[in-house]
C-alpha cells in the first residue's frame, strides 16, 4: 500500500546547515566576509583589486577565488601581497558552502579583517547557494544593459549591496538609470547602491566607505542578526 | 549547470524521510520559476544516482510555481511580463514579489 510522507524541507537544507557552519567558523575569527557575484566580466577581479589597493594598508584582507579552471584572477590579486586561495569548481557554475567548508583552513582566518570571495561569474546560480558569508554583494555592470533586474530577478532579491560598475562607458549603452533602478527598488528596497568605474576610481570612495563601516560595524557586534538565506 | 549535486540533495532528503519503506515510488518537488532548475536534467541524473538505492525508478513530479506579483494598490495578482514589475491594472510600483523562490521536497510516497 503506497503511503504519503509529508517532507517540506528545503532541498539546498544541506548546502544552508554548512553555510551556518562557515558563518560560526567566521564569526569565531572576528573576520568579516563579502561574497561577490556578477556576469563573467562585470568587474569582480577589479573592485577586489581596487578594494585592496586602498583597504589594503588599513585591513588585513584575505582573498578566495572560485573559477571554473584558471588561475588567473588568484594570482593577479596575489601579487598585491594578499593571501589568496583558489577554489576550483570543476566546470560547477558557483560555490556552494562545502567548497568555502574546504577553502577556509587555507587561510590565517584570526589574522584576517575581511574576507572577500568571488563568485564563479554567473548571474543566475550563485545566487541560490548561501556560502555562510556575512553579505552578498552583486556587481553589475553598464555593458550588460538596464534590463538585467527584470531577466535575473532571483540575482537582485538576495543580495545586500549592489555596485554598478563600468559608470565610465554609460553614454555610449543607452543606460536608463531610472529603469535600472525601479526594477531593483521594486525586489530589494532600500538596498544600498553605489554606481562606480574601476578605471576612472569614480564613485569608488562610496563603495570604500560601506565596506570600512561593515567591518566596523561587524567588530563592534552590532551586526548581530545573521540570516544565512 | 548544478542539476547534479541538486539532484543528490533530493535524493539525500527522501532517504531520510522514508524510514522502514521498501520502497519510494513518488517525489513531490515545489519547484519556483525563479529558481532556475531544468526538470529534464534533474531527471536525467535521478534515473543514474537513484539506481541501487530504494528510491530507483521512483516518478519526480515537479510542481513548477511561477513568479507572481500582488499590487498593494489595487490587489491585482500579476507576472511580470520580463520588461517591468510595475501593476498593469493600476500602473503602481507599490508591488511585493509573492511567489517564485520555492524550492522544496514537499513530499514522498512510499511503500
Ligand atoms: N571601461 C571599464 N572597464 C572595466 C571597468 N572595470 C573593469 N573593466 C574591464 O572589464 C574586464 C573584466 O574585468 P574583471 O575585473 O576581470 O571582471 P570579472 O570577470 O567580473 O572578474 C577587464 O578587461 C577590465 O579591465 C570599468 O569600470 N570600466
Ligand atoms: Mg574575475
Ligand atoms: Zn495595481
Amino acid at each position: 500500500m503506497a503511503k504519503k510522507v509529508t517532507v517540506v524541507e528545503e532541498i539546498l537544507s544541506e548546502n544552508d546547515r554548512a553555510a551556518l557552519t562557515n558563518r560560526a567558523q567566521l564569526n569565531d575569527a572576528g573576520l568579516f566576509g563579502l561574497n561577490l557575484m556578477a556576469s563573467p566580466g562585470a568587474g569582480k577581479t577589479s573592485v577586489i583589486m581596487a578594494t585592496i589597493q586602498a583597504l589594503g594598508d588599513k585591513l588585513r584582507i584575505g582573498y578566495i577565488d572560485g573559477d571554473l579552471a584558471s588561475s588567473i584572477d588568484v594570482d593577479k590579486v596575489a601579487e598585491l601581497g594578499v593571501p589568496a586561495v583558489q577554489i576550483n569548481t570543476g566546470g560547477l557554475c558557483h560555490l556552494d558552502a562545502f567548497m568555502m567548508q574546504g577553502a577556509l583552513p587555507q587561510l590565517s582566518l584570526s589574522e584576517l579583517d575581511l574576507l572577500v570571495v568571488e563568485n564563479v561569474g554567473n548571474l543566475v546560480c550563485p545566487s541560490g547557494f548561501r556560502l555562510g558569508i556575512h553579505r552578498n554583494v552583486l556587481i553589475a555592470s553598464v555593458p550588460e544593459g538596464d534590463d538585467k533586474p527584470y531577466k535575473y530577478p532571483a540575482m537582485y532579491l538576495g543580495v545586500d549591496v549592489m555596485l554598478l560598475n563600468k559608470m565610465d562607458v554609460i553614454e555610449a549603452f543607452d543606460f536608463d538609470m531610472e529603469y535600472f533602478k525601479r526594477g531593483v527598488e521594486i525586489l530589494n528596497p532600500g538596498l544600498a547602491f553605489f554606481p562606480v568605474s574601476c578605471k576612472t576610481g569614480e564613485g569608488l570612495d562610496n563603495w570604500l566607505a560601506w565596506v570600512r563601516s561593515e567591518v566596523a560595524a561587524f567588530k563592534e557586534g552590532i551586526v548581530a542578526v545573521y540570516e544565512p538565506r | 549547470m548544478h542539476e547534479l549535486p541538486i539532484t543528490q540533495n533530493i535524493l539525500q532528503i527522501a532517504l531520510r524521510h522514508a524510514g522502514d519503506a521498501k520502497r519510494i515510488t513518488r517525489i513531490n518537488l515545489v519547484i519556483g520559476d525563479l529558481s532556475a532548475v531544468i526538470g529534464d536534467s534533474v531527471q536525467f541524473y535521478w534515473d543514474i544516482i537513484s539506481k541501487g538505492t530504494i528510491a530507483e525508478g521512483a516518478t519526480l513530479h515537479f510542481e513548477r510555481i511561477r513568479a507572481c506579483f500582488h499590487c498593494n494598490d489595487c490587489e491585482n495578482a500579476f507576472e511580470p511580463d520580463g520588461r517591468k514589475f510595475e501593476c498593469p491594472q493600476c500602473g503602481s510600483d507599490q508591488v511585493n514579489l509573492v511567489s517564485g523562490r520555492e524550492f522544496q521536497l514537499e513530499s514522498i510516497e512510499v511503500e
